[in-house]
């Protein structure tokens, strides 16, 4: 049964992953520390239904941004016969300066998705700390990058497939594995 | 999109809005801190300018540059050309050292296309003699699609020495294809045999090309491509064609002029209208390192060893 | 020493012989023409293949050998070798070499160098004007005696109608053409390519086809002024063969040629299937579809005289630069005849006999040189073509030395069999089926 995260089961655990985040951070002043950047593309409806929920939970709106990773990606011109990936605007309208920046993307697999987040990150200035938030951990990291908050653990073989849906952008939400 | 950019008459209007949509991603780097991203980390791009340029050449090199490409500028001197290095040793001479791109301005129609077939480099177009300046016509599209969102049914005037003018070729063909209302105006000693072919309207009267235009695209006066009686003096050329502030009026109220530089103030278009506020040059370069971002990005994939279109 | 070209189609229009007929070679002269001819013990008998036809040597009135002074494009040597490949047993070479042929010493060595070669033969046109500079005539009567049969500015016009007059004149006391490149200069200015649509969009500088009509309203209006003859050389333009066409109603001495490329090809070739090839550049340049469509009416109806090939090699790194800065001029003597064939015959656009009077009997007729027919006493030089041969043309195999060429891939319908000069095999095609062990 490919299905193993269906829209209720995603809802609780965005939710719970809000509660863990507050937990966290709970110092004096550390909530007015965090912002959420979201990785395009399915990174970033993700980062605004937590900030949603953040919001509901603590009364505290947490800024939110996009960051496209394309031009940071490590495999541009090895990339198979066919066009550059398109490349999207990056939008992160306010300084990460001295912030705990939530980096937050669907699935982490190789982890090389996040070193390009990570170069992005550092040239728009200096973070305190970054966390690392994903919908899905499927395995087999081939860089030493771990994630702080995870919605659900699916070991998978390399072969498969893991395909996320968002309401904002595939009509539904469901996380299918396929082979 | 092919492994070079010749000209605008290789894109499909697809073509052409990815290049759009792309520099508008690009357009954001240039407002960051650090204006710069790995992305051709580690490319070689040879700026290989046979005519003196200021604007293109280093809107070229910026946009390199912000990719984080090594950029090698060759600028070739009369001497070297007197001393009877022919285009394709020169460039044989460069490929040779393995450059990933080659960025070419030449005077002679065609020089990017010779190179094109014995260069494995891609090759971008940046002007050839009075064929095509393709990433001008798209940075003149991202301008215009700025301020007016779309370029589809747009009244588009060009206004100038049509026949001598590689802007006019790539923006004829771009506008066309993406739907505007074009309309060109010069003296009849300077219109191209066979331009209402490419879809535009052809008059020698100013105020007809410009009443009621969206955009108004104001061309030099190439004087030094010109040999030869086109018209008797630049005054009279400034009487009949110039860019006037009464001019001006006769276009839509939200009109804008654009001019792909450098401008001959007071022969083509009045001062007061170059410096107005309907004038968008500034922003044309300032787009133009986007533009040229994104073309470089888009070009810089593919297999290695790619047959050559 | 005695041949006998057995059972072969004959086609001569100028004895008015189309049909199969025997040709008894004795040396170097035809000695009998005639059906089933009687075979003496002392006769080689050549049978000829179906399908081959025989007719008078080919001579090719428009050619640039480049000798003196350019060898790096052709020589004599290869020029005449490329020329017999191509079918022709005679070349016209033109006389803007280097030094000019304005004299005959040049005369002289292009004719030694042609001796030495031996293949086919050569006659040269010697010069209008000293250097070819358009200001004082050459010493034209020295270039006749030296072996020219016409003269010629060409790569350029003559300069100035004045002079164009003076040589009418004078040449007229010798029975020579002056055979013109018409073209007003400064009309034509740096122009590169056709003025019209492809040269607007390529960004190329235009050449009017009016630099070519009025240059030859002119040269006409000259004709009938002097009674000199003028002869049109690579008409290009419709408006120029409509002059034509007005100057021989009226009754002036006017003739006019064709290259194939001018009745084949379009300006459309500069920008596909390779944008800006040098090959598509020569002068006068590939026009527009009426400009060709009108040559091949021209040739249809007899307003045309001459199919020539303005043959201009060039070699390969002078024609590998910017197209604005190439030279002019493409190869053509041994493309020729397949395009003839292709193009004309095969699609009906002139007969068989009309096409020998293009390529042999008009020519031959106004440069008053022997030729041009197949009749008892004249020289032994003779065509034989393979109408249906398969031929794709391949610059890897051809005799020039220089392979300029927009044709190259092409395959075509038509070609030559073999060439003879003077009684001696100069050429045999190896595709073609022919036993040449005999002869």
């Amino acid at each position: 049964m490919p299905v193993v995260l269906d829209a209720d089961r995603m809802a609780r655990s965005l939710a719970r992953i809000a509660h863990e985040i507050l937990e966290r951070n709970s110092g004096p002043g550390s909530i007015a520390e965090l912002a959420l950047v979201g990785i395009r593309t399915r990174g970033v409806p993700l980062a605004r239904r937590i900030a949603k929920s953040l919001l509901d939970i603590s009364h505290h709106e947490v800024p939110t941004g996009a960051l496209d990773i394309t031009l940071y990606r490590d495999d541009l011109s090895s990339h198979a016969v066919g066009p550059q990936p398109l490349v999207r605007k990056t939008e992160i309208p306010f300084s990460i300066d001295g912030k705990l920046i939530l980096l937050v993307d669907d699935v982490l697999y190789t982890g090389r998705t996040i070193r390009a987040a990570l170069d992005a990150l550092i040239d728009f200035g200096r973070p305190k700390a970054i966390q690392l938030v994903v919908l899905v951990d499927r395995g087999h990291r081939e860089l030493p990058i771990k994630a702080d908050y995870v919605g659900k653990n699916i070991p998978t073989a390399s072969t498969q497939n893991v395909q996320v849906h968002l309401m904002e952008i595939d009509g539904r939400d469901e996380v299918e594995v396929l082979p | 999109m092919k492994k070079d950019l010749l000209g605008i008459s290789d894109l499909t209007a697809d073509d052409i809005y990815r290049v759009l949509e792309t520099a508008e991603a690009m357009r954001e780097v240039g407002q960051r801190p650090i204006k710069k991203v790995p992305t051709l980390r580690g490319k070689t791009v040879v700026n290989l300018f046979y005519e003196p340029s200021t604007r293109t050449r280093t809107s070229f090199e910026i946009a390199e540059k912000r990719l984080s490409a090594d950029t090698l500028n060759v600028a070739v001197s009369a001497s070297s050309v007197l001393k009877g290095e022919t285009l394709v040793d020169t460039a044989m001479n460069i490929e040779a050292m393995a450059p990933d791109m080659i960025v070419l301005r030449h005077s002679s129609s065609g020089a990017c296309h010779l190179l094109s077939r014995i260069c494995r480099s891609r090759i971008i177009n940046a002007g050839d003699g009075m064929h095509e300046h393709p990433t001008q016509a798209l940075l003149d599209a991202f301008t215009i699609r700025e301020h007016k969102k779309e370029i589809a049914g747009l009244k588009i005037a060009i206004v100038g020495d049509l026949l001598h003018s590689r802007v006019l070729r790539s923006n004829a063909l771009l506008l066309t294809k993406l739907g505007a209302n074009l309309w060109v105006c010069g003296p009849p000693t300077l219109v191209p045999p066979g331009i209402e072919c490419l879809g535009a309207h052809v008059t020698t009267s100013v105020d007809e090309a410009v009443r009621d235009a969206d955009v108004i695209m104001m061309l030099r006066i190439q004087q030094e491509r010109m040999q030869g009686a086109f018209f008797p003096s630049l005054r009279e050329y400034f009487n009949v064609f110039g860019m006037t502030k009464e001019r001006v009026k006769r276009a839509k109220p939200d009109v804008i002029i654009m001019h792909p530089g450098p401008m001959n103030r007071g022969v083509e278009i009045a001062s007061d209208v170059a410096d107005g506020p309907y004038s968008v040059i500034l922003e044309q370069v300032a787009n133009g390192v986007a533009v040229r971002m994104a073309v470089l990005y888009l070009l810089a994939g593919g297999v290695e060893d790619e047959t050559a279109a | 020493m005695k041949r006998l070209l057995k059972g072969g189609r004959l086609v001569d229009p100028a004895s008015g012989r189309d049909g199969i007929f025997d040709v008894l070679i004795d040396r170097d002269r035809i000695e009998r023409v005639g059906r089933d001819l009687p075979v003496e013990s002392d006769v080689t008998v050549v049978e000829m293949p179906s399908g081959v036809i025989v007719c008078p040597g080919l001579i090719d009135m428009h050619v640039h050998l480049r000798e003196p002074g350019q060898e790096h494009k052709e020589t004599v040597a290869t020029g005449t070798a490329a020329a017999v490949a191509g079918g022709f047993t005679a070349v016209a070479c033109m006389p803007n070499t280097n030094p000019v042929n304005d004299n005959a010493g040049v005369t002289e060595y292009m004719l030694k160098k042609a001796a030495e070669a031996n293949l086919a033969r050569v006659y040269p046109i010697g010069a209008v004007s000293r250097g070819q500079k358009g200001e004082q005539l050459a010493d034209i009567a020295e270039l006749k005696a030296a072996g020219c049969v016409a003269i010629t500015d060409d790569g350029k016009p003559v300069a100035t109608a004045l002079l164009m007059r003076r040589a009418l004149e004078y040449t007229s006391m010798f029975n020579m053409p002056v055979i013109e490149h018409c073209e007003d200069q400064t009309l034509k200015g740096d122009g590169v390519a056709h003025e019209g649509y492809q040269a607007s969009s390529l960004g190329l500088r235009g050449i009017p086809s009016e630099a070519e009509s009025i240059m030859a309203l002119r040269d006409i209006s000259l004709s009938s002024l002097t009674g000199g003859a003028v002869h049109i050389a690579h008409m290009s333009a419709r408006q120029t063969l409509d002059a034509v066409r007005f100057g021989k109603a009226r009754g002036a001495r006017v003739t006019c040629e064709v290259t194939p490329h001018h009745f084949v090809l379009t300006d459309e070739m500069l920008g596909s299937p390779m944008a800006y090839d040098t090959n598509t550049k020569m002068n006068p340049p590939l026009r527009e579809a009426a400009d060709r469509d009108a040559m091949l009416q021209g040739l249809a109806d007899g307003s045309i005289d001459v199919i020539a090939t303005d043959h201009a090699p060039h070699a390969a790194d002078e024609k590998q630069v910017e197209f604005d800065q190439a030279p002019f001029g493409i190869t053509g003597l041994e493309t020729a005849v397949s395009l003839c064939f292709d193009r004309l015959v095969h699609r009906g656009v002139v007969t068989l006999p009309r096409l020998v009077e293009l390529l042999s009997v008009n020519p031959a007729r106004i440069l008053n040189i022997p030729g041009g027919s197949l009749s008892e006493g004249a020289p032994a030089d003779i065509t034989l073509l393979a109408p249906d041969l398969a031929v794709t043309v391949d610059v890897a195999l051809m005799k020039s030395k220089s392979k300029n060429t927009p044709f190259n891939g092409w395959p075509l319908r038509g070609g030559v069999a073999a060439t003879i000069v003077g009684g001696r095999l100069v050429y045999a095609n190896a595709d073609a089926t022919l036993d040449w062990v005999n002869w």
